[in-house]
């Protein structure tokens, strides 16, 4: 037996997991319609290489990988590009995001592909077929498969393989362990093959005996081990579940690889075995489609399809349905439409009703309990951190290790003044976001602004420097004497040029005082029309423009 | 709305009913030893809670019944009630209450925010303020030269009056802690003082059987997590161990730590006044250090200080570090440990 380690807090809110898990996995029909995000990751989204209208194959790639930190997207099914344009898809913003439609034919053509002899090939490749095959992190985070498994620098140790699947309802992993668990082992095989760690260990927690049997009987002869860990949420959190396998602490701000341990959910592990050895991309996952519906199930869902289509696969939903999550009552996300379709993030959906989610009391103050304190997985002081997002004191919710907290939710479940205390966190961080970049941004304005004094400076002094040089020539003064004149008299020709229409028919003593009045005018007028004043005025004018440009350019 | 989406049930309410619960015990022990008069003062303090609590609620324009309903205005008139001497004039435990609640807690900010136990803070008040009135202690049923009727007591607290025939001096009796302290000015010994007829339970006649009745309770909230463990042992046990120091430097002049632990508030405060997670400590080692305190400074207010008691006294000035020890004990989080790799 493995030696256990605990971390401090965690909460045993109710499972409801049996509810989806004594019916088989049973696999979705095909959709009329298929709404397939360009962004199903953490990263960039992927690049569109297809038009509406194309034709394509099912598992053809509809988006690239488009930088460091990006997946490849493909299309879940053959048939037609009908549409690329933006849909609600599952965010915290509730905004729209870039989608490529696809009305499915039917036929389910394949697109060429074929297994990939990874032993042969540099890491290097094996992990570019990684991205081009769409494998991200099913866990949850979604992030690329490709960027984790090449941590770089030191070696890895230890191979952490997640199966504890923490969140209540959600069962999707435990159905693949129980079902699937040979491909899983083989996923690890692969992982193992990459990142060449000393151990391997699957933690799941011991509220699953069918998947731990199911995973210690594929492992049966390989060195891999399977560890029932206590149930106990947030368990299944990256760093918790590290520490609970190995008894060590991913640093804070850092990443598991710095520890010499990489963690893959058990759902990852078997894409990357469907990826190399069937070539095949990920275009489906197992979801559980649970709660206040008529037949709560798993199923194998082509990504792309619509919330609606699963609810109806579940014999829809029963009556007193307010909302749907997708993911777990901890940390799911609601969804603002059941048009929002299946990505690879969507572990679970759950209708949500009153009976099994009442809605909150209203908030009273906070009275200090220090409840929230004792159930915190990172063993943050959640009443702190709430008192001073409150206050707007950001600078003192980072001090308390704001960025630390890993959103769990366990604080506001056991909260007896039922404060929102997550939705706090999530302020503050954002608001410390903005005005990181409010400071950037003023820092670059206060750059360039400190930069246009020097060079307004710089070109003082220079101007000086060549003005001193101009002056030292003998006859530099008369010149400028000279072009003055010459500039007066031509501003006098100028006005006798011009005549004045109503002094034709006068009389001549009336044109004489006309003329002696246009003299007496002109002369002060011109003598106050000085070369330098005009020089002045034109630099003025220039200044604006020269600011614009400058600003133009640099921001 | 966003995650997380469940919530357990219980509330500050559940909590709040949970001390109300566990304090039944003390006052069952207080109606044996010392009469049915405590039941009178905990009403007087109960209605004039709900009064002035609802009085602040309006003026500062919060809903009314979710916030009275949370109890911790009940809670605070109780611990105050079973603080004062359980005869108390009427208008005596009004003040004190009106004064925790209206002052102490709404003045501050309400529920959450005061700085000091309001419970504490209305008897500091009452004990500077009317003296006199708070060493008025019954005389435990077993040794009063006469017993008031229940009608007795209500006449009693609320004109003054008593029944012709029986003086004040028949049915009041200094506490143990106040006849301590007096007899050791006369130049008596513990010993000595020990022989007096109110000593003849640990802790004083009738306080024994309230302190264990008040554990009992105190055990309850233990159990239930209502409070965790640190505040009461830091408490008790700092009261414990300078006790013995200066009972074994010299026990002629010092009384003994398990008479210490009986006596006075000493059970009462450790359990449900010191626990009180608004002005109390919040930390695991913040809580050791703000127990440890009040239980040091209570016995040095009752050993070298001016006043019989000093449960009081000590939270109040612990209350005061409270955001100090706070800042200074914050444990590492994690990935943050000094032995981290």
């Amino acid at each position: 037996m493995r030696k256990l380690f605990t971390f401090h807090g965690g909460i045993h809110p109710p499972q409801h997991k049996a509810l989806s898990t004594h019916v088989p996995i049973t696999r979705a029909p095909l959709p009329s319609l298929l709404v397939v995000p360009l962004r199903q990751h953490i990263g960039a989204a992927a690049k569109l290489r297809v038009r509406p209208g194309d034709p394509i194959l099912k598992g053809q790639r509809i988006g690239d990988a488009d930088n460091a930190v990006s997946a490849a997207v493909h299309a879940p099914t053959s048939g037609r590009v009908v549409a690329v344009e933006p849909r609600p898809v599952a965010h915290p913003s509730g905004l729209p995001d870039t989608c490529v439609m696809i009305a499915p034919d039917g036929e389910e053509r394949w697109i060429a592909h074929a297994p990939l002899d990874y032993s042969a090939l540099p890491p290097s490749m094996v992990l570019d077929h990684l991205r081009d095959n769409g494998v991200v992190g099913l866990g949850g985070a979604v992030f690329p498969t490709h960027i984790k498994l090449n941590p770089g620098g030191g070696a890895i140790h230890t191979l952490v393989i997640n199966g504890a699947e923490c969140e209540p309802w959600i069962t999707s992993d435990d159905m693949l362990m129980r079902e699937r668990a040979a491909g899983i082992v083989r996923g690890i095989h692969i992982i193992r093959h990459l990142l060449e760690p000393t151990e391997t260990v699957i933690g799941i927690e011991d509220n699953k005996p069918e998947a731990i049997a199911a995973m210690q009987a594929a492992c049966d002869g390989h060195p891999i081990e399977v560890a029932a860990i206590p149930t106990l949420y947030p368990t299944g959190g990256e760093k918790q579940l590290i520490k609970v396998l190995t008894g060590k602490e991913v640093p804070s701000g850092g990443r598991a690889y710095q520890i010499g341990v990489i963690c893959m959910n058990v759902a990852t592990a078997y894409t990357i075995y469907r990826a190399i050895d069937h070539g095949e991309p990920v275009i489906s996952r197992i979801v559980t489609i649970t709660g206040n519906v008529q037949s709560p199930q798993n199923a194998e869902v082509l990504l792309g399809t619509p919330l609606k289509d699963l609810i109806a696969l579940a014999g829809g939903a029963l009556p007193g349905t307010q909302r749907y999550l997708m993911g777990g009552p901890m940390m799911g996300l609601e969804l603002s439409a059941t048009e929002i379709p299946v990505v690879k993030a969507s572990n679970c959906f759950i209708a949500v009703s009153a009976r099994h989610f009442p809605p909150p009391p209203p908030a009273l103050p906070c009275i200090r309990c220090t409840r929230c304190a004792s159930v915190c997985p990172v063993d943050l002081r959640p009443y702190e951190l709430y008192w001073f997002a409150r206050g707007n004191n950001f600078g003192k919710a980072q001090e308390y290790s704001l960025f630390d907290c890993i959103e769990c939710g366990g604080c506001d479940y056991v909260c007896p003044s039922h404060i929102p205390l997550v939705q706090y966190y999530r302020f503050a961080k954002s608001e410390i976001w903005a005005q990181e970049k409010d400071k950037r941004a003023a820092d670059k304005a206060r750059q360039h602004h400190e930069f246009r004094q020097f060079r307004l400076e710089r070109e003082k002094t220079e101007k000086a420097k060549k003005h001193a040089k101009a002056t030292a020539g003998a006859s530099s003064g008369d010149d400028k004497k000279a072009a003055i004149q010459a500039a007066v008299a031509r501003a006098q020709a100028k006005k006798s040029a011009i005549t004045p229409k109503n002094t034709d028919n006068l009389p001549p003593q009336a044109q004489e005082a006309i003329a002696a009045i246009d003299a007496r005018r002109g002369q002060p007028r011109d003598a106050s029309i000085s070369p330098l004043s005009g020089a002045d005025r034109e630099e003025d004018t220039m200044k604006p423009a020269a600011t614009h440009q400058e600003t133009g350019e640099e921001r | 709305m966003s995650s997380p989406h469940i919530a357990q049930a219980p509330s500050v309410g559940h909590i709040m009913t949970r001390v109300l619960l566990a304090l039944t015990p003390a006052i069952a022990a207080y109606v044996y030893a010392f009469g049915t008069a405590i039941l009178i003062s905990l009403t007087i303090a109960t209605l004039t809670a709900i009064l002035a609590e609802s009085f602040m609620l309006r003026l500062r324009r919060y809903p009314i019944l979710p916030f009275l309903r949370d109890g911790s205005a009940v809670v605070t008139a109780w611990l105050l009630a079973l603080a004062l001497p359980p005869l108390a004039p009427w208008w005596l435990i009004v003040i004190g209450v009106a004064f925790a609640l209206i002052v102490a807690k709404h003045l501050y900010g309400g529920l959450g925010n005061n700085l000091f136990n309001p419970a504490m803070v209305g008897f500091a008040v009452l004990m500077i303020s009317f003296p006199a009135y708070m060493n008025h202690w019954l005389a435990p049923a077993a040794l009063a030269q006469a017993h008031l009727s229940f009608g007795g007591e209500l006449r009693y607290m609320f004109s003054g009056a008593l029944p012709p025939g029986i003086h004040l001096d028949a049915i009041n009796m200094a506490t143990p802690l106040d006849t301590l302290r007096t007899e050791l000015h006369r130049q008596l010994t513990v010993g000595e003082i020990m022989k007096l007829p109110i000593y003849t339970a640990i802790g004083g006649q009738g306080s024994m059987l309230i302190a264990f009745a008040t554990l009992l309770g105190g055990l309850y909230l233990l159990f239930t997590r209502i409070i965790s463990w640190h505040v009461p042992v830091a408490f008790l046990g700092g009261l414990f161990l300078i006790a013995s120091a200066f009972y074994t430097g010299d026990p002629s002049r010092f009384a003994a730590p398990w008479f210490h632990l009986m006596a006075g508030g000493a059970m009462l405060g450790a359990f449900f006044i010191a626990t009180d997670p608004v002005s109390g400590a919040t930390t695991p080692r913040g809580k050791l250090i703000f127990g440890l305190g009040i239980g040091l400074l209570t016995y040095i207010i009752r050993a070298l200080g001016g006043y019989p008691d000093g449960v009081a006294f000590a939270v109040l000035l612990m209350n005061a570090a409270v955001p100090l020890i706070d800042a200074y004990t914050q444990p590492p989080v994690f990935g943050q440990k000094e032995d981290a790799p």
